[in-house]
């Protein structure tokens, strides 16, 4: 049957794969043919045919395409995403615009630095910007995410253990950590110490005292945690972990909660991540690119990467001759086109803006708190910051489990929390409405979850056969991952 | 205030349903030692018009192939971009969503993502593709960190061409470094500019973990990949080959084709501006019996309820949402966007394009390369075939660089500075973008005439 | 929920069938139960050892991963070869087909601290208790 027969929703329904439309000989680029082929001066054995099913689509054809799957995307700019510790605020078009500008997507990396001198001078000044944010005193723009900031600073903090005296093998991690935090441990060489979190969703300074000696490297702690809750007791577990010559790490995927509220370079904190497609704006693009510039106190700044920039005589000048560093972790200079965009963000709302995104963020998460938290169990009854969790647990005496109210919302035309995550709650619904939403949408939002919950008391089964509405149902993931597709192929004759 | 929408009313009446009176005490459990100190000092927010004004002033102090002639390559490469792809990869749909863990509502992301593990197989003659790491640098990282899951203890000893991208090497070695049981051995290169098969003979043994070359290299060379392969072959390292210039492989005998195991790369020439170097993205293509040690993210094929086909995340247990300190890795983003700009160009351009637009390259460089070396009087400084990379020994060049700024041209990247031994070499990059007149400038401005 | 008589089982819900020297092992009604639909097997391979208490393998759902505890020490004779093609088998006979992989035992005695089909049922349902009771006494908060 044909695509086009009368009944098919195009603008809902997926179109064919690239490779299953099109025609031999058809293609979007014109390019006349140039004087002798540009095989002949490459030896025949080292060239290959065609490239067997490779698309072959006319312009038109190839924007209709990802436009009809475009329709199929939920994002910032059509819904609500109230998804906890991933901070979806509105990405502003000016960042967008200014990023394309030639002087800087046109850049080249290996040029040399006295035709950056522009480019040079955003890096600097952004990371003196980021600097002054998070009370650090210095910060690399290197890392390319979250996750590799991550690595990045448990490296800076290896290499100056091992200046002091040997490295040490293990790092501490709450148990509410994100799965980055163990994961890049690891894969710095240590091994990782869980501890628990207290009945009130805290880290506890007698709890880390415990395990904490002088085999201990670090210290991984989010704040304000994955919970939404404010790790009050950071300065005096600081404390006890720098008594035994251990470093404070903090992941600062949820920095959104603490501009001009509190600063961790104030709180022990000795070296920290910041998320740059969280806090500071930049847009998610369906996973990535991001950035994850990492902020050290002063006594760390020779491990940082390279290559550093400094400002010489009124100009910018790179340098990689610190023997202490711990070396290269991004080709050439991160992603630059995100930092741009963060560096545009931050002007744009310069002091006071920063710190009224983080006050109306805590108003927006404590309203939806309020307005939830009738039909829905907290997780934990401490004030939240920019989040709030919720569990299943008032639903699940009906059979209505969290993955069945976050598919029923979609139905609702939202996208839906965070859930099953922190792991230490059981069901949790995490809920991040971030500042740039307004009060009509939180109440559209809080409306959409009391009736969810009241299906799941009436009408059970229709919240657990949701959803609906979306272009295909739930979707087969055992199948997915027991004899795994993950490549189209041509139809074997 | 900008981008955040409450008027006074809805502030107060929010803080009246919370039961607060004020914001502050929002946060009055936080300690005041805490918070008397947490002002930021930084200038006051700026209008759009005073935004774009600042924006632009930086830009202007940058030079860009508008007003420079750029011979510049070395991994970031500058390639003509259809405009389709900038029409895609803006639109709000694609890029302020996130990833994909909802699959009912991001059908357009994963069936993106799955077509490009496709074309990226294709591409690379190999059998699967993630969805795409941060760059080429830590995809090489990544390639050696899961040769060492895949091998036993016995083999922990990585050799790393020397003709590998400098950059790329500093990043291993960044990597590797605080795992101790794990040795890097350079190979040496030779007259061809390539690997040098010798010594891989002689010391490839069954110690050896994996053998990493670039292809085509850091020096533009292609290199002789047969012999590496039985060297790996007979030793039972694992085949890993970098591409830097993925276009060059529409055209070139591509590494699935040579034996290779794991294929990865940077994907900036496809499709992604330069922008410094960053960002682009990393692609990762291995043999199919190693898929669950992948790193990154895969999307699958699978049905709805009704039959209907779609696509998810699978294979996550290697991931660290799941797997947290025993994941495969602990990268968490897959630079989506990007890996969508390369899917869109390589849609556009097609089985035809792609290998109009690689030949174009190569007729080009091996142009301004004739010339260059008749004309100008340059000597080649390997024998190698090439792309459209390649290296040129010019005594005197530091004394020729205030000619070359006068004609506002960057004639290539001086690699002195990553190897000693190349003293007056350029690598010296010529794409479809250089057109004819600024290939006789540069030619013209090297004679010194 | 189905306990067979004549196995012995551990606190980590592995079952363990004897047969003279050689141990059948696999995963109980209840952790298949909890894992969900298995997608993936990870098992060690003929000839290899295993030790009483460690980790021999691992069964993967969809979103989490177990890892399965060795209930007797000893060399393994036989895996399960059917199950890397259709995993799923453990979901639909965890008791029978479904097994995982069989084992020459090295120490008899292992075999002393293992429960009885009774002692699990009794086990399982009071960690199934557990779980609800807690859940009823925080409901009331």
């Amino acid at each position: 049957m044909s695509e086009h027969s009368p009944g098919t929703d195009l603008r809902r329904s997926a179109p064919p794969l690239i490779f299953e439309s099109g025609s031999p000989g058809r293609s979007g680029f014109f390019w006349p043919e140039e004087k002798g082929e540009g095989g002949e001066k490459i030896p025949s054995e080292l060239l290959r045919d065609d490239i067997p099913g490779f698309p072959e689509l006319g312009e038109l054809e190839v924007l209709r395409h990802f436009t009809r799957l475009s329709h199929l995307n939920y994002a910032i700019e059509s819904q609500f995403y109230p998804l906890g510790s991933c901070t979806m605020k509105y990405n502003p078009k000016v960042n967008e615009v200014v990023a394309r500008l030639p002087g800087f997507s046109s850049l080249h990396p290996l040029a040399p630095p006295e035709l950056i001198q522009g480019a040079l001078e955003l890096l600097y000044e952004l990371e003196e910007m980021l600097a002054e944010i998070s009370g650090m005193a210095h910060v690399t723009l290197q890392p390319a995410a979250g996750a590799q900031g991550e690595l990045t600073g448990l490296m800076v903090i290896r290499a100056c253990l091992r200046e002091r005296s040997n490295p040490r093998r293990k790092i501490i991690v709450p148990d509410t950590a994100h799965g980055t935090n163990p994961a890049s441990s690891t894969l710095c060489g240590y091994e990782v110490v869980q501890i628990s979190s207290s009945n009130r969703g805290m880290v506890e300074a007698a709890k880390v005292a415990e395990v904490m000696d002088e085999e201990v490297a670090a210290l991984m702690l989010t704040n304000p945690n994955t919970l939404g809750i404010f790790e009050k007791n950071i300065q005096e577990i600081a404390e006890v972990v720098h008594k035994k010559g251990g470093l404070v790490y903090l992941d600062g995927a949820n920095l959104n909660a603490l501009m001009g509220i509190a600063k961790p370079g104030d709180m022990g904190v000795d070296v920290l991540h910041i998320n740059l497609h969280k806090t500071f704006s930049t847009p998610h693009g369906g996973g990535g690119p991001g950035a994850g510039p990492v902020g050290v106190k002063s006594f760390l700044r020779d491990f940082l990467p390279v290559p550093r920039i400094l400002k010489k005589d009124g100009s910018f000048v790179l340098r990689e001759d610190f023997a202490k560093s711990v070396g290269r972790v991004r080709s050439f200079f991160g992603n630059f086109g995100i930092l741009v965009r963060a560096y545009a963000y931050i002007i744009s709302l310069g002091s006071d803006g920063l710190e009224e995104a983080s006050r109306m963020a805590l108003l927006n998460a404590n309203y939806l708190r309020k307005k939830l938290e009738g039909a829905y169990q907290l997780a934990y009854p401490e004030p939240c910051m920019h989040e709030c969790v919720f569990t299943d647990r008032l639903q699940q005496r009906h059979g209505v489990a969290t993955l069945d109210i976050a598919k029923r919302l979609l139905d609702y035309g939202f996208h839906p929390p965070t859930i099953y995550f922190p792991l230490v709650v059981s069901g949790a619904l995490m809920i991040e409405p971030t500042e740039t939403e307004n009060r009509e949408i939180l109440d559209a939002f809080a409306d959409a979850m009391n009736s969810i919950a009241r299906e799941a008391k009436e009408h059970p089964d229709l919240v657990k056969g949701a959803p609906y509405t979306t272009p295909v149902g739930r979707l087969d993931e055992a199948r997915a991952a027991r004899k795994p597709v993950l490549r189209w192929e041509p139809a074997k004759e | 205030m900008r981008y955040t929408p409450h008027t006074a009313s809805d502030k107060e009446q929010m803080l009246r349903t919370i039961g607060l009176s004020r914001i502050e005490q929002l946060f009055d459990h936080i300690p005041q030692s805490l918070r008397e100190r947490a002002a930021i000092s930084l200038a006051s927010g700026l209008t759009e018009v005073k935004v774009k004004k600042r924006m632009a002033a930086l830009a202007a102090k940058n030079a860009t192939p508008e007003g420079w002639s750029f011979f510049l390559g070395g991994g970031i490469y500058h390639h003509a971009i259809p405009s389709t792809v900038d029409a895609v990869i803006s639109r709000s749909e694609f890029s302020t969503s996130y990833t994909p863990y909802q699959p009912e509502v991001s059908q357009g992301t994963l069936q993106a993502m799955y077509e490009f593990q496709t074309l990226m197989c294709q591409l690379t003659g190999m059998e699967v593709s993630n969805a795409g790491l941060y760059d080429g640098a830590s995809a090489t990282a990544e390639a050696i960190l899961m040769a060492r899951r895949i091998q036993s203890e016995s083999r922990r000893r990585v050799f790393v061409s020397r003709s590998l991208h400098p950059q790329y090497r500093a990043v291993v070695s960044t990597y590797l470094r605080n795992l101790e049981d794990t040795e890097l051995v350079e190979i040496p290169f030779d007259r061809n500019g390539g690997t040098d098969a010798e010594f891989l003979a002689r010391e490839v043994d069954e110690k050896a973990m994996c053998v990493v070359v670039g292809y085509p290299n850091f020096f533009g060379v292609i290199e002789e990949l047969a012999p590496i392969q039985e060297a790996c072959a007979r030793s039972g390292a694992l085949f890993v080959t970098v591409t830097t210039e993925p276009l060059s492989l529409a055209l070139l005998k591509p590494p699935g084709a040579w034996g290779a195991d794991i294929a990865v790369g940077e994907g900036q020439s496809l499709g992604v501006p330069m922008s410094l170097g960053g960002p682009g993205f990393g692609f990762f293509t291995c043999r199919k019996k190693f898929v669950r040690s992948l790193p990154g993210r895969l999307a699958g094929e699978t049905v709805d309820h009704e039959g209907r086909r779609g696509f998810v995340l699978t294979l996550s247990t290697r991931e660290q949402h799941i797997r947290r300190e025993k994941a495969t890795s602990n990268i968490c983003t897959s630079q989506t966007l990007c890996a969508l700009a390369a899917t869109v160009f390589m849609a556009t351009l097609g089985k035809s394009g792609m290998r109009r637009l690689a030949e174009v390259n190569v007729c080009r460089a091996h142009d301004a390369q004739g010339r260059l070396v008749k004309d100008a009087g340059l000597a080649p400084a390997f024998t190698g075939p090439f792309f459209n990379e390649f290296v040129l020994r010019s005594k005197g060049l530091a004394r020729s660089q205030s000619r070359f700024a006068a004609e506002k041209i960057i004639p290539g990247i001086p690699l002195a500075p990553w190897y000693p031994e190349l003293q007056d070499c350029l690598l010296v990059c010529v794409t479809e973008m250089n057109e004819g007149e600024e290939i006789e400038r540069l030619v013209r401005t090297f004679s010194g005439d | 929920m189905e306990y067979p008589e004549g196995l012995k089982f551990t606190k980590e819900h592995e079952w363990v069938l004897v047969e003279d020297q050689v141990a059948i092992i696999g995963i109980t009604e209840y952790a298949e139960q909890e894992l969900g639909d298995v997608v993936y097997v990870e098992l060690p391979e003929v000839g290899e050892k295993i030790v009483k208490d460690d980790p021999f393998g691992a069964v993967e759902s969809v979103k989490a991963v177990s890892d399965i505890y060795a209930p007797v020490s000893g060399t393994v004779v036989e895996v399960n070869d059917t199950l890397p093609d259709s995993p799923e088998t453990i979901n639909d006979d965890p008791y029978g087909d479904g097994w995982l992989i069989k084992v020459e035992m090295t120490d008899k005695d292992d075999l002393k601290d293992l429960m009885s089909a009774e002692e699990y049922a009794e086990y399982v349902e009071q960690q199934k208790a557990e779980e609800d009771g807690e859940e009823e006494s925080e409901d009331e908060e």
